[in-house]
């Protein structure tokens, strides 16, 4: 019997090796430390942050950071320090939630229009192009507008405008392999289309998926704070980061800074930790450019 | 293919991309679940004024109808009424446009200045330190929310040192235009209108007024061109061409800007048609900071008052807008450069 790889094992030889690849490795390196700790975070907020975060008044009104309450507290008297603390979940959510959607979306029908003829190809890729060339988060806007609040469904109005990224880099991938000769080779000995594509090709697409997949995290975690601040958000009891930034507009005219410096300092660190892992991943994946 | 028949080609190429785009917004206003009209006017009205609001606006026909009504409309310049006031979206947000447009172009030229010296200085200095810290500033700007960035500039620069307004676009009366040729010409545009009046000082204003929200929107869009030309720099930099230009004896300068620049620079400008629609998302999330009248503000508040057909007029508005940039940036760029030609 012929033995297979599972890919878990080269997957982790990949992320060991990963510093030995200059700037680019470590820049994934720095970006995984980053969300990673994030994550963990907000997964443990529970037992570290030092108050109930969505508790009314446990210090003055729109007090400046103190020792008690290091980043100060907002206008309802909340603890700001605390509210960051478990402030990541919905961002992070919708985050995942979206690149799910993209992927499961817009890589089987990147595959299929690269590899069919035309009467599939042309009218996916007409539609596709349209849906690039709009203004991005206007159309979010619109279909966030429409479905209304929910983790879910700011998730689709999310990988909505993000789909046709995903689509366009596989479709122009598969165009190019499909020419190749063990491509060739697999079809000659009489493979499915679906052998072809899934097991000879969407592997070799994985590379390029990786790295729009991290980039667009980062700007799904920027879209959705767009969003919350201009109304839109998922609007839960639990803490969030974008829905902080939002409220604190008002205690920030009034001179209360510390109400927004430090949500959005959080989604900096969200969106510059994935950013960091796209960058990276693009350089050490693409050797045209590791070169220089 | 001459660059006559190219132009032709690409106009039509606009028609369907628009047509599709028009029907997308149209799909996901009347078509995705939720009823508009209930959504907007909420569950304490009756059936009965319900009904009456939905004919009012011709929500009742058959989908198919409403479609081509839409289409109709929007071949006549008509975006439909909009459900608070019940007056015609077009000319509302065709009103608050001027405003949109100077932030965009202003915001345009700070990408535009600080990407491409960032980037050119970053191509020159590969590798080094300063290299890396343009690469960084590159990363961490894009990774700031626009609005944020907004926010931060307005506790700084309008809070705590008091040196520029916090929002608005002027802080008098609005600018009235002036007569040329006797014609009289109000833009909308209050850098332009205040110079056409021969106000001086209302230009400053205005301009004041102008520096916190196009250096908070241009800086995020100039990580962008700060990539493309640091890339595009090192392409053209490492060409026989310029390899040959040096070994010649040309000044660093010279090679640089003449012979780099000038290559590196083509792509940048397809970059900025496309980046155009960015802009506006951007602008949308601006204008709320800013507290800036334009098309941004428009749709927040029709997002607040639940008004779909404001919000879908203006969504139209926007993709029309973007279709019809990237048909004009196309064209230069083909007229620039004539190995484009499809």
């Amino acid at each position: 019997m012929k033995k297979r790889d599972s890919g878990v094992r080269p997957a982790i030889n990949f992320f060991l090796s990963l510093p030995r690849f200059g700037t680019g490795g470590k820049m994934v390196v720095i970006g995984i430390a980053i969300v990673g700790s994030l994550l963990a975070m907000t997964l443990l907020s529970p037992f570290i942050a030092p108050y109930d975060p969505t508790k009314l008044r446990v210090g003055p009104l729109n007090s400046a950071p103190s020792a008690k309450f290091p980043m100060g507290t907002n206008r309802l008297g909340q603890d700001i320090f605390s509210r960051m603390i478990a402030g990541g979940a919905t961002m992070m959510e919708v985050a995942a939630l979206s690149v799910a959607i993209c992927f499961l979306v817009g890589v089987p029908l990147g595959l299929l229009a690269g590899y069919s003829r035309r009467m599939i190809d042309s009218p996916l890729s007409l539609l596709m192009d349209s849906l690039y060339a709009f203004p991005g988060l206007v159309l979010a806007i619109a279909i966030a507008a429409v479905l209304g609040r929910g983790v879910v469904n700011l998730s689709i109005a999310i990988a909505v405008v993000y789909i046709p990224t995903y689509f366009r880099v596989v479709r122009s991938q598969v165009l190019t392999m499909k020419e190749l000769p063990f491509v060739e080779a697999v079809k000659g000995e009489g493979g499915s289309t679906l052998n072809v594509l899934f097991r000879q090709i969407f592997p070799n697409v994985l590379p390029s998926i990786a790295v729009i997949a991290s980039i667009n995290v980062a700007d799904s975690v920027i879209t959705e704070a767009g969003l919350t601040y201009l109304g839109l958000g998922v609007n839960v009891a639990a803490p969030d980061w974008g829905f902080d930034i939002y409220y604190g507009y008002q205690s920030l005219l009034a001179g209360a800074w510390w109400t927004v410096l430090f949500p959005g300092l959080m989604v900096v660190l969200l969106a510059g930790g994935f950013t960091f892992i796209g960058e990276g991943l693009s350089e050490v994946l693409s050797p045209r450019l590791g070169r220089r | 293919m001459s660059l006559k028949s190219y132009i032709i080609t690409r106009a039509l190429l606009t028609i369907p991309t628009v047509l599709i785009l028009v029907t997308i917004v149209f799909l996901i206003v009347r078509v995705l679940p939720g009823d508009p009209a209930l959504l907007h006017f909420g569950k304490g009205v009756s059936p009965a004024a319900l009904a009456q609001v939905r004919h009012a606006l011709g929500l009742d026909m058959p989908i198919y109808v409403q479609y081509v009504n839409y289409l109709v409309g929007l071949f006549q310049g008509n975006l439909g009424l909009a459900f608070s006031n019940e007056q015609p979206v077009a000319p509302q947000v065709l009103s608050a446009f001027p405003a949109t447009l100077e932030l965009s172009i202003g915001s345009m030229i700070v990408a535009v200045i600080v990407g491409v010296v960032l980037g050119v200085r970053s191509s020159r200095k590969y590798g080094s330190v300063e290299d890396t810290t343009i690469r960084t500033f590159g990363v961490v700007v894009y990774s700031i929310p626009v609005f944020f960035l907004g926010l931060i500039f307005i506790a700084v620069f309008a809070i705590y040192f008091h040196v520029l307004p916090s929002g608005g676009r002027i802080s008098t009366v609005v600018p009235v235009g002036g007569t040329i040729f006797g014609v009289h010409i109000q833009t909308g545009l209050y850098t332009v209108d205040s110079l056409l009046a021969g106000d001086f000082g209302e230009f400053v204003d205005a301009i004041r007024h102008l520096i916190l929200p196009c250096t908070a929107l241009g800086l995020y869009i100039s990580a962008v061109f700060l990539r493309i030309t640091r890339s595009n720099m090192l392409e053209t930099l490492g060409q026989e061409y310029v390899t040959a230009a040096k070994a010649r004896g040309l000044k660093e300068r010279t090679v640089l800007y003449s012979y780099g620049l000038r290559n590196g620079l083509l792509p940048v400008l397809t970059i900025m048609g496309l980046e155009f629609a960015g802009l506006l998302g951007g602008a949308i999330l601006t204008e709320t900071t800013f507290a800036w009248n334009g098309i941004g503000t428009y749709i927040v508040t029709a997002i607040s008052d639940r008004d779909y057909i404001a919000i879908q007029g203006s969504v139209v508005f926007f993709g029309i807008l973007v279709a019809l940039v990237s048909l004009v940036v196309d064209i230069l760029y083909a007229y620039l450069d004539p190995r484009i030609r499809y």
